[in-house]
């Protein structure tokens, strides 16, 4: 099947199947919900069904890792890696209470044992490497567990020559592990380097926040970047920006579109259509699209010829 | 900077105190010949204070001496190291971060491309290098002195003194995020060594942008963390008087990171701080660059990427179960 017919039969399946929850928190359990830009009141099991974006004024709720990965795998593909990788606390950290304890209760809170799931699914029958990241869990930052499951994926993803898919979504590098917090954004990077050298693809979406060590290293990697809707995402955080430069920031700055403008990403693209735009982006550059650069062959697409070939269009 | 005298910081103040005397003294000799065993006493007592001050410094004490505004800054080494050094400018695209410093040094045994932080040490020339932070321009121009460095097949040693990357707002719309992880991408994949020294202030992904290096070495009274103290304390403790604390916590200091297996080599200072003496300084640096270079030139240059990637793959902590 090429591309085009792909996705005119894609287009005329029906929408998303019913998502289940695999955690009852509170949060799902509410009937009610009321829309944070809007203010309209939700029926929980609606926003659900809408991948948790106000179907009146299409504001992206904030979700988590199982959420998505939930969202944007073929149902009853993925499979998770690394699950019982857990930080061994190397500085002994103490601030106003131990990096221990600090890490049982964001368990308890986020029912997470780290801040990103990761693991190979199928999306729209195409096999894929991909990592969720979850603000829940100790504000999504990344320590030496989140570096070594991000890299144990990527190097997955180069052993078997599959695309990959990291949603971020973070606060940065996570202070209790001080300088091996800080190694992780080395670590996560020279691993997309060797990706990126055998030919792979690797598509990063940003959603709401990302910041710090994660924007500055993995999540402005990806050959593709797509933000969320919303989404804020930079380096330094506003207040501090604004602190340093003693002066007010405009209300849109280091927004999805605002970044959009600054061609720091390729596009903007909502939850709701986010799986079918990644499908069609894997599918894209799956395949030896043009014949080896280095061989004296012409470079037509394998297994079509000239006068077949269909613009891809979008 | 050798001739001015090193201005004291607040730990010293016992040491400055006792200085103090003994040039009040010294004043007084003179007229009262009969003082010169109160002299010698209390140089005596001041060379021991001297010695067990700086043997037993509190991480925020090493924070200090890193921080030391007449501590030798990327230029002050370049150029002891090489009086003909050549400086590069310039990112190709637009601009010339003077908060990073770039150039060619001939070593003696090694030509190398070195890369550096810079913090000012006038008033003007801090404001023009954003007291030691670089623009996005900045990691760019290191960048395309690190693809140079390649090129020719050329060592590079860079130069870490920043309190981290530049927070502005030109910084963001120009992607600093971006520069950044761009330069530890490339750093992990080049076929020349890499060799990187905190001299000072190692903050954050603004110091790791030039520290992906196959060996990374740390002068004695520099520190290297994740954010900065005053940083830590507001967010962790939301109090801006436990910077100590938060230094103490994060094990900042090149002893403590050394000790966790995350770099190869403390640098020794002279005693007091790097500020006390340039030149030596500038030889203790170049000898433990030269004696880095000896071993990493005799590698190929796919052992060369093999090993920094290796280096950075391993660090980590954690369990699994
Ligand atoms: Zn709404």
């Amino acid at each position: 099947m090429d591309l085009k017919e792909w996705f005119a039969n894609r287009k005329k399946k029906p929408p998303v199947e019913e998502v289940k929850l695999p955690l009852a928190t509170d949060e799902y359990c509410a009937l009610w919900k009321q829309c944070f830009q809007c203010r309209e009141l939700l029926y929980t099991s609606v926003l659900i069904q809408n991948q948790h974006v106000c179907p009146k004024c299409q504001y992206h709720f904030r979700i988590g890792a199982w959420e998505r990965i939930q969202q944007l795998a073929d149902t009853g593909t993925f499979k998770e890696f690394d699950a019982g990788l857990v930080s061994s606390d190397p500085l002994n950290f103490q601030d106003t209470d131990t990096y221990v304890n600090r890490q049982k209760e964001a368990s308890r809170k986020s029912g997470l044992k780290e801040a990103v799931i990761t693991g190979e699914c199928e999306i729209e029958g195409e096999r894929s490497c991909v990592g969720a990241m979850d603000f829940g869990h100790f504000g999504g930052s990344m320590g030496s567990v989140v570096g070594e499951k991000i890299v144990r994926l990527t190097e997955f993803a180069l052993e078997h020559r599959l695309p990959l898919i990291l949603v971020s979504s973070s606060g940065g590098a996570r202070m209790q592990e001080g300088i091996f917090s800080l190694m992780q954004l080395a670590k996560t990077s020279s691993a997309l380097k060797d990706l990126s050298d055998a030919g792979l693809m690797y598509i990063s979406i940003l959603s709401e926040p990302t910041y710090g060590g994660v924007t500055a290293s993995f999540a402005m990697l990806g050959d593709i970047i797509i933000a969320e809707p919303g989404a804020r995402i930079g380096f330094a955080g506003r207040r501090v920006i604004e602190q340093t430069i003693r002066q007010k920031l405009p209300a849109d700055f280091q927004t999805a579109e605002y970044l959009l403008k600054h061609g720091q990403v390729d596009m903007v693209v909502a939850r709701t259509d986010l799986k079918m735009k990644l499908a069609y982006l894997i599918k894209f550059h799956a395949g030896p699209g043009v014949a080896d650069l280095n061989s004296e062959a012409p470079t037509n697409p394998v297994g079509e010829r000239e006068s077949d070939r269909k613009p891809v269009t979008r | 900077m050798t001739d001015k005298k090193p201005v004291p910081l607040e730990f010293e103040q016992p040491l400055q105190m006792l200085a103090q005397q003994i040039e009040a003294l010294e004043n007084q000799l003179q007229d009262q010949p009969e003082l010169a065993d109160d002299i010698d006493r209390l140089q005596e007592q001041y060379e021991k204070l001297r010695r067990s001050l700086y043997s037993n410094l509190d991480p925020r004490d090493h924070l200090q001496i890193a921080r030391h505004p007449q501590r030798p800054y990327s230029r002050d080494y370049f150029e002891r190291w090489d009086e003909n050094w050549v400086e590069l400018h310039g990112d190709r695209k637009g601009m010339d971060d003077p908060a990073m410093v770039t150039g060619l040094v001939d070593l003696g045994p090694y030509r190398v491309v070195v890369v550096g932080t810079q913090k000012g040490r006038s008033l003007r020339d801090k404001q023009q290098c954003n007291f030691g932070m670089p623009q996005p321009e900045g990691y760019r121009k290191a960048l395309r002195l690190f693809k140079h460095a390649e090129k020719f097949g050329l060592p590079i040693i860079t130069i870490i003194d920043t309190p981290g990357a530049y927070p502005g707002m030109a910084a963001e719309e120009h992607n600093q995020a971006e520069a950044i992880a761009v330069n530890l991408f490339e750093l992990a994949g080049l076929k020349v060594p890499v060799v990187a020294i905190v001299t000072g202030e190692g903050g954050s992904g603004g110091a790791l942008a030039v520290g992906v290096a196959n060996k990374v070495l740390m002068l004695e009274h520099s520190v290297y963390s994740v954010i900065s103290p005053e940083g830590c304390a507001s967010i962790l403790w939301r109090a801006n008087d436990k910077v100590a604390e938060a230094c103490r916590a994060m094990k900042m200091t090149a002893k403590e990171i050394k000790e966790l297996g995350v770099i190869d080599e403390v640098i020794p200072e002279p005693l007091g701080g790097a500020h006390h003496d340039y030149d030596v300084s500038a030889a203790n640096t170049k000898k433990a660059i030269i004696k880095q270079l000896d071993n990493l030139t005799k590698m190929s240059g796919a052992d060369v990427r093999a090993d920094i990637q290796k280096k950075f793959r391993q660090i980590g902590a954690f369990v699994e179960d």
